[in-house]
């Protein structure tokens, strides 16, 4: 397994882009920081096994935590509370030191 | 004839977005299946047997997937079932999707002709006729 691009503690976001087709990055995180907690594996990419098309390279799939407050307005919880989801590299920017 | 709400139909209609919204609002821009964050009312908790045609798809789903045939794989069967649009996502129950877009699935594979499909369904559906007009189970 090669060295993964984000290790854990980088600040990372899910990218805010909306192609058509397939899509593993759920709608309501994208374009959301967070951090990732921990390397999940290297998986094969559902968006392309979506077509029929399973030759192509495995990802890095990251476990990222988002600040529930971030995602929730009315978030009544302890602000340190985190949701937790897994997303695939290709979905993942770096968000430099500025972030949450 | 039953009155319409037009607006009830149109997709989206009656959901509302309670999550935070970017400054650059990318709502339209949701596709319909995508329904993570979105209000949906209370968990249904409650279970219930599955009816023999529902465990038939299920079988057949693995059948189609499993090492053996390999003929379509669970990430094209979610592609399928999200292309079905909003009007069939929201109509049909869990397992007519999987059905609905397994056949699509299979057309397009080139595995059965739409021609097939539809004389066996007709066939099926004529064979439960006569089981019913016998009075026996259909």
């Amino acid at each position: 397994m090669s060295a993964p691009r984000f290790p854990p503690g980088a600040t990372v976001r899910i990218r805010s882009a909306f192609p058509p087709g397939h899509v593993r990055a759920p709608w309501y995180l994208r374009g959301r920081t967070g951090a990732v907690s921990h390397i999940v594996g290297e998986m094969g990419n559902p968006e392309e096994f979506a077509y029929g098309r399973c030759d192509g390279p495995k990802l890095t799939v990251y476990r990222v935590r988002v600040r529930q407050p971030d995602i929730w307005p009315d978030y009544a919880g302890p602000p340190h509370d985190t949701l937790a989801v897994d997303v695939y590299e290709n979905w993942l920017e770096p968000a430099g030191e500025e972030a949450p | 004839m039953p009155e319409i709400s037009l607006p009830s139909l149109l997709p989206g209609a009656g959901v509302t977005h309670n999550c935070v919204m970017p400054a650059d609002d990318k709502t339209r821009l949701r596709r319909h299946h995508d329904m993570g964050g979105l209000d949906a009312g209370p968990v249904e908790r409650s279970e219930h047997d599955y009816a023999p045609w529902e465990k038939c798809v299920d079988a057949i789903l693995r059948l189609l997937s499993g090492p053996k045939r390999g003929v379509l794989q669970i990430d094209e069967l979610r592609r399928g079932i999200e292309d079905l649009g909003p009007g069939a996502y929201d109509e049909l129950s869990y397992y007519e999707r999987w059905i609905a877009a397994i056949s699509n699935l299979l057309i397009e594979k080139g595995v059965i002709s739409i021609d097939e499909l539809g004389r066996k369904m007709a066939e099926v559906e004529a064979r439960h006729e006569a089981e019913r007009a016998k009075g026996g189970k259909a």
